[in-house]
Formats: C-alpha cells, structure tokens, sequence
C-alpha cells in the first residue's frame, strides 16, 4: 500500500508545488522588468553554500541547526524522488535516505527546542508549525524507509499504521514542498535561492575586490544608492508594482529570522519602525492583503490589522505610514545581519524618493533642509561663503591659489559651520601641518555633498549638488581627498563615480593612519590614565569596511581600545544619519531610551572615560546625552593632543587648547 | 487653514477660476532665484481654495527658473493627476506690467486674483496690486491672512493687522488680494509635478514701455542706518511690556454710524490737521 500511496504523494506534491511557484514568480514580475540573466542561477549555490553562510554562521547554533535541517531534507527529498517516487529501492539509497532523515530529524529537534521559548524578534504562527513539520516529514520518512534496509519489513506492510505513516509524510510535503511554491514559511527556500540568483548587487557576493583598500568587509562592497532616472515617468516608489522585479523577489526571500529587528536602532528606540514587519508589509503589498496574518513584532506604536495593501495601491500610508519610512537613520544595520541579503535600505529611501520627489511631503525639517540646500548649498541656509571662517586666523592654503596642484584636498563638509566641528577641524589642521602635509581647500568653492538630500530621497538635489561638486573638482589638480565626515567620505568616494567623478577619497582616520605609518607624526606616549573606546560611524565602517585605520590610529597613540559589545560591523547607529535627525519623527517618547542615549549606555558599560568618534554628526549625537557621560572626542583631536610640535611647523597660533576647556 | 469638504467645488461655482500672479524671488542669503515669499503663499491659498482649479500668471521672462518652483505646488490636491498651468505674458524688464496683465484677466474673466504685496527683485514698489485693481476697476484687499468663504458676489477674508490682530472684511467680487507674509506657509514644491506644468507662452501680448520708469534715476543703493534700540527698562516686567506694547497710536478716536459723507467729512478733516491734505486755494509747499 505504502508502495502506491508514496509516489502519488511525492509526484502530486512537487506537481502542486510548481504550479504555486510559477504563481509566485508571476507575483515578482508585477515589478518593473530589467533583463534576465539565466546564466546567474549557475552562480546560486556558491552565493548560498559560501556568502550566505557566512551571514547565517554569525549564530553558530543557528547555522548548524539549518545545515542539518535544511541539507538533510533536500537529500531525503531528492533520494525519496528516486526510492520511493521511481521505485528504485536500492538498499544503498535506503540506507543514504534514512540517515539523511535522521540528520534532518536531529536539525528538526533543534528548531523545535529554539521554538519552545522563541526568542522576541521571531515570527510565530506558521513558523510555529514549520517545526512540527520539519519533525513530521523526517519521522515520516525514517519510518517508511525502513523496510528499505530491511528493518521492520512486514511491520509497515499495510494497514492502520501505514494509513497513519503516509499522513505523517503528507502532512510534511505539504509543507516543504507545496507551502515551499505557495507561500507558506518554506518559501524561503525558493525564493532566497532565486533571490540570490538574482540579487540587485551583485558585487555583495564578488570576491574579486579584494584588493581594494576599504573592501576588506564583504558587507561593504556594494553601498552606494541605485541613482534614479530624473526622466522618468514616475519618480520613485509609490505601488509595490514600482519595485523592480528582483526587489519584490528580495522581499519575499524573508525568512523572518528577526536578525534585522534585533540591530535596528529605530526599533530598540520604540520609534515605529521595524524592518522585519517592513519587508513583510512589501510582501502583503505584493500579494494583496492585510497584515493581520503577520505573527511577529509590530511597528513600535502602530496597531496591527489595520493596513492592507495590495500590487497597484499607493503603498504610503494604506500599507505602511510614512512615518515609519521617516525613521530609519539609513544605519544599515539590517542589511548587514540579513542572512537573506535583502537591501531594506534601497527599499526605504525608493519609497522616499516617491514621497518627496512626486508628493512634496517630506516631513517639515527635512523640507527645510532641502529648499536651503537648493537655495545655498548648505542645510542650514547659511552664507555659503562663510565656510571658511573657523579658520580665519589658520591662514589655510586655498586650491584656487594652486593651480600647479597639490596633494591632499581637505574637503571640510558641512561640519564646517558647527562650532562643535569646527574644534575637530582645527586639530586636524594642526595634525595635516606638523606632518607638513600639502594640503588646501576649496573654501566657498565647496558644497554640501548631497548626502542628506539623497537619503531624503530627493535625488534632483542631490544630483544638482553632485554635478556642480564634480564641475568644481574638475577645475583643480589634486592627488587625494581627505575629510573627516564619512557622509562626504562615502558620498564623493562611493555615489559620484556614477556622476563621472572618479576621485581618491580618505576618510581622516585612513589619512593619519597613513601619516603615522610613514613616521611623519610624532606623539608623546599616552600614559592611558583612562578607559578608551571607539565608536565605529556606520558611513566608515558598515558602509565602507574602514574598521581598521582608527584602532591603528588609536594604538599609534599608545591607547588601548576597551571594545563595546557593538563595535565594528556590528556598531550600533548614533541615530543621526540618513536625514532621520530631520524627520521629525518623536525621539523622545516616554519611557524609551534615544538612540544616542543607548549608544551611551554601551560606551558607559565599558567603563570608558572616553568614546572616540570620527564622524561629526555622532560626536554631535553623542554630546547630546546629558551630563554625566564619557567625554566625547574625535579621533583628530586626540591625535593632536599628543601631537609633539617642532616649533616652526606651527606659525599660527592655535586656540584650540583654551577652547577645549569650553563645555560645549 | 481648514476648508468645508468641498470647498473646490464652491468655489468654482461661485467665481470660476481662481488667478494667482507670480513672480521670481530671490533668496536673502544666497540671491538665487526662487519662490517670493509672499507670492507662494499666495499660490498656497489659492491650490486650498481651488485646488486644481487654480491658474498661475506671470509676466515677463520664459525663461525664469523659479516658475518651476511654483509649478511643483500642484501636489496632494483632490484630482492627484493635476498639474499645474502658467500662462507668461512675455515682457522685458523696462516693460510695464500692468496693462498686459489687465488686458490678460480681462479676456479669462477672472473675478479673485490672488498676488503677493511686492516682489522681492526688480522695483518691488509694492503698486502693482494697486495699480492693476485701479486699471480693472476691481476691489483690492492687501495683507490678507486666510481666505475664509467664497460667495457669488463677495469673499470673506481675515485681514493681518500689526501685533497679531486680524480684521474680517467682506470683500465684493471681482478683486484682487494681496496676500501678506503671516498666511500659513505654503507647502513643499516638488520636483515632480514641477516638471510636469505646463507653462503656455500667451502669443498676443503687445508690452508698453513703463514711462515711469524711463523717468527714474539709478543710483547703488546704501545700507540704511539702524536706529540704536535704547532699552531704558530696569526690571524683566518693565522690558516685557516695552517688549508687548502695542505700537499703535494712543490719541485715535472710533468713528461709527457716520454716513458716507459725514465720514469723509471727518477723514478730510483729519487729513487736514496732519497736513496730508492742503486746501486747494492754497499753492500746494513742495
């Protein structure tokens, strides 16, 4: 009986389960069509066996749990398909499928054991039943292998027990394999293997940039932001059909392993984002649909049930409010953890760009920012000629002077009109001259780089600033650009090539690594009477792979670094990138920790006196948690703190050792 | 500004389309072109009232870039495939404006024109509001607030007064509002429909030379003096009021229940005592 019962199920499950991914691929390609390159599915497994791996691995439990789940099925699957499906009962096969079984059983058990006290950022729900199913398909099929190998032959001939075995075995292909084409949990599987195949960036999973001097960090391969056609039709996303087709694809890769929802610092600031239930929202999109059925954490503050979408409905603010787009700081820390590669990120500032570009609705500060960038290439509508007056008294060489060129251009950034930065810039002034740097500025010459626009999604801006910085820097010869914002670091290193701007940037950590390493500094040993540690920007480092040059810098200066939990690529957001600072999304709610605030609590839990930074916009979001706290000093300006001057390297007086003492 | 449900609706109705006139701003930092002030707020009580329904003017130079930035308030409206309309009366800057634009609203019909009080480059006397309504015949309200209803022969308006007070005026059709700095900010311009608006070139426009101007003698402005603020208050109290008080005139009296003559009487009279006005025997002292 198990004879005739098993090849019927085992074929009508993988009929059935084909018709449902054919359907589900037509749901991907509602998206915006871009060529197909059939050649890419070649590349899948490597991209699933090495690139994803590494990402599942960071859980060492985890990834072992899925290699034995995951890899046993799809062995039992594949020598079920020729014992029991074509009926070639070879003892050997029945021998390879029991033991796949048993390691899928063993996997099974692990699952089973994580989702008796799942932890908050998984989904329940289905995901709840997956690991009964997981359970049901390796008994199932132990079980009726048996006789296979001869154990237990006449046992499971016929009957009640075989009747109860095949339902076993059903109840598990209806999981694995019909749920896996439509759509319950399994389909993960399908679609993050085509996901793969297919992805976006394909440069996340190239390892031949190896050589390159910031991509040491496979996370950092590919950051820069898709630029956007300004002729097109329609400006951004505003329909989940706006997507393109390998993004929806992206979105419903999601295994809602929650990896995203735990590092997301909006989420653990109760503000009401969550990119979990945001990647699943896109799903609900595609799908047409409500979120009631979504089983994990909501949007902090936001009631679930309420939304639905569907593939041609406005996505804000029936699917998703846009205050929850508004929130995210750009951190990508989700994109990071994602053991599915999906780009949250793109996702987010996409749907910004509609909201800004076509709607106008940009919250007001962020509106603001915008018009006076257009009107005075700066956010804070400022005289752009009056860039330079921190440095009145430097006398700084000026490019326009230099027309013969000059090594390092010090590109100051928007820092420039910050008190609070113009003290990081003056060290740093101080570190470039007592190394005898060749170093000028652009002065009023210089523009915001367009980061903030663009991650406000308004890219005529950005676009505009891009160009005409590009136009200016075509003007003047130069060898490398140095700044100490990573905004403009990744902006005039990453985003402008796609503008024809091809330039050699540092960021100031790189630069006085460098400097430090040609023996062109010298400092007097620290005497460490304090704990340090140091605060990794995600522009440096998630999006750029610097992690290395300011520890390099730090131990240069005899400094040993208490690292925080969260450091390196896992650095938590100081909660002013990405335009989420002008988003006007509350900060403060009751009884919830700023984002700044908790990145303060990690610091303090190291027990530093001092955090160093290397970003003006987190020195600007650490110094804003109130008193007490660890001090908060740029890399720069510690360096030049231990700087030992040689007295005709510095003419200028420097009024930086009096203003330290000023509170800021 | 909150408006009935189908105010858009009404309004057509009751005055068919609503004009708004503008023109290009310049920023007081930067001095890039841009939105004027008061002509987009303008424009943002016009896109509440009308919505869709309302259609831009300007007069002079196609060219402009920041007409584009009016353009790109036609966002968030009723009807979301609207775009925005401009009709360029094409003139020089040595040309008058006035009589295009009459001659303009006067073929369209127009009953409410929405305009700044002056623009922020060119003159910028501040008397084309004045000397269009003249020309038209029409009413003209300057400093207006908010527009607060729309009927077949009038609109109710909220007048800006110094210190934060509003005056309600009836205001009978067809006239020209001035609008002043204080009306709620007008809303974002985007770069979307900015580049969808239709700016259509009006063909027949024969522009006069402005006499006026021709007469005038340029020369570089000077930066006006400030007066120095003389704080004589000793206490937080003091400097508060000082702070608060009302700039107004203490020595005015209310006139009410006059007849239009005894009225003007009163005003000639009072005209007369400042020495406004010289009686007409007498040779005017220049």
């Amino acid at each position: 009986m198990l004879q005739t019962l098993l090849p019927i199920l085992i074929f009508a499950s993988l009929i059935m389960g084909a018709i449902g991914a054919l359907r589900r691929v037509r749901l991907w390609r509602q998206g915006r069509r871009t060529p197909v390159v059939w050649r890419n599915l070649l590349l899948m497994p490597k991209r699933y066996l090495v690139d994803l791996h590494h990402i599942v691995a960071r859980d060492k439990a985890m990834a072992h749990t899925h290699v034995a789940t995951a890899g046993g099925f799809v062995a039992a699957m594949a020598l079920a398909l020729i014992v029991h499906g074509f009926g070639w009962r070879n003892p050997l096969l029945g021998g390879l499928l029991l033991a796949s079984s048993l390691v899928m059983f063993v996997g099974a058990l692990a699952v089973n054991r994580r989702r008796l006290h799942p932890p908050e950022k998984l989904s329940k729900g289905p995901w709840q039943r997956l690991s009964k199913s997981l359970l049901a398909y390796s008994v199932g099929m132990l079980l009726v292998s048996l006789p296979l190998v001869g154990v237990a032959p006449t046992l499971l001939g016929g009957g009640v027990l075989a009747v109860a075995l095949t339902a076993l075995v059903a109840w598990g292909v209806l999981e694995l394999v019909v749920g896996m084409g439509w759509g319950g949990p399994m389909k993960h599987a399908f679609a993050g293997a085509m996901h793969l195949a297919f992805h976006r960036r394909p440069e996340r999973f190239d390892d031949q940039h190896s050589n390159a001097q910031h991509d040491d960090h496979r996370g950092s391969r590919s950051t820069a932001l898709f630029s956007l056609d300004l002729t097109a039709e329609k400006l951004g996303v505003e329909k989940p059909t706006d997507f393109q087709w390998n993004q929806l694809l992206g979105f419903d890769a999601c295994v809602q392993c929650g990896r995203c929802q735990a590092v997301c610092p909006a989420f653990a600031a109760g503000q009401p984002l969550n990119p979990k239930k945001l990647i699943q929202d896109m799903v609900v999109g595609m799908a047409g649909g409500s979120d009631a059925h979504y089983a994990g954490s909501p949007y902090p503050g936001i009631e679930m049930g309420k939304h639905q979408g569907a593939p041609d409905q406005a996505i804000v603010p029936q699917l998703v409010e846009a205050e929850t787009l508004w929130a995210c700081t750009t951190c990508r820390a989700c994109v990071e953890e994602c053991p599915m590669m999906i780009e949250h990120v793109d996702a987010i500032v996409d749907m910004r760009r509609f909201i800004t570009l076509e709607q106008g609705e940009t919250p007001p500060s962020g509106a603001v920012a915008l018009e006076n960038l257009i009107a005075t290439d700066n956010p804070g509508g400022l005289d752009n000629a009056s860039r330079l007056d921190w440095a009145a008294d430097l006398d700084l060489p000026r490019i326009q002077q230099r027309p013969e060129g000059v090594d390092v251009l010090l590109w100051l950034g928007d820092g420039a009109f910050d008190m609070r930065n113009q003290r990081t810039l003056r060290a740093l002034i101080k570190i470039l001259r007592a190394a005898d740097v060749d170093f000028a500025v652009l002065g009023e010459e210089e523009r915001d780089s367009g980061d903030v626009a663009r991650r406000l999604g308004d890219e005529a801006t950005f676009q505009r600033l891009a160009k005409r910085n590009i136009e200016t820097l075509a003007r003047y010869r130069f060898q490398r650009i140095v700044t100490l914002d990573p905004h403009s670091f990744h902006v005039l290193g990453r985003e402008y090539p796609a503008f024809g701007g091809d330039y050699t940037v540092l960021h100031h950590s790189t630069f006085i690594a460098e400097l430090f390493d040609a023996g062109r500094l010298s400092v007097k040993p620290s005497e460490q009477r304090e704990t340090i540690t140091y605060h990794d920007p995600c522009y440096l480092g998630r999006y750029n792979g610097e992690f290395d040059a300011p520890r390099r810098v730090l131990a240069a200066l005899g400094i040993e670094v208490a690292e925080m939990a969260r450091s390196g690529f896992r650095s938590r957001c100081c909660g002013g990138g990405g335009g989420a600072a002008l988003s006007d999304v509350p900060a403060d709610l009751p009884g919830r920790a700023r984002i700044p605030d908790m990145r303060m609590d990690d610091v303090r839990a190291t027990g530093a006196a001092t955090v160093a930074v290397a970003c003006p916009q987190c020195t600007a979001m650490l110094e804003g948690v109130v008193e007490p706290r660890p001090q908060v000093r740029d890399l720069a300006e510690l360096v030049a703190e231990a700087l030992i001057e040689s007295h005709e390297a510095m003419p200028v007086s420097n009024p930086n050792e009096t203003l330290e003492e000023v509170p800021a | 500004m909150s408006q009935p449900e189908n105010a858009t609706a009404e309004t057509v109705d009751a005055i068919g389309t609503v004009h708004a006139l503008i023109s290009s701003g310049r920023h007081p930092v930067s001095g890039r072109p841009g939105r004027a002030r008061e002509d987009a707020r303008a424009v943002e009580m016009g896109l509440t009232l009308a919505g869709a329904g309302l259609h831009l003017v300007h007069a002079g130079n196609a060219e402009e870039p920041a007409l584009r930035d009016y353009l790109g308030m036609y966002h968030g409206l009723d009807d979301s495939a609207a775009r925005g309309e401009l009709s360029l009366l094409p003139m020089a800057a040595e040309d008058d404006a006035v009589p295009p634009l009459a001659h303009w609203l006067e073929t369209q019909g127009a009953r409410m024109v929405l305009t700044g009080q002056r623009a922020e480059c060119g003159e910028g006397s501040g008397m084309l509001p004045y000397l269009l309504a003249e020309r038209l015949g029409w009413s003209l309200t300057t400093g207006v607030a908010a527009i607060e209803a729309v009927a077949a022969t009038h609109v109710t308006v909220l007048q800006a007064l110094p210190q934060g007070q509003r005056r309600r005026l009836d205001v009978r059709l067809p006239c020209l509002i001035a609008v002043d700095a204080c009306a709620p900010a007008p809303r974002q311009s985007a770069f979307g429909p900015a580049r969808r608006g239709k700016i259509e070139i009006v063909e027949d426009v024969t522009p006069e030379r402005d006499a006026a101007r021709a007469e005038w003698q340029w020369q570089p402005a000077r930066p006006r003096p400030k007066r120095l603020k003389v704080v004589k208050a000793t206490n937080a109290r003091e400097r508060f009021r000082a702070a608060a008080a009302k700039s107004s005139a203490a020595n005015g009296q209310v006139l009410s229940d006059l007849t239009p003559e005894q009225a003007a009487d009163k005003l000639i009279a009072y005209l007369r005592a400042e020495k406004i006005l010289v009686d007409d025997d007498e040779p005017a002292s220049d």
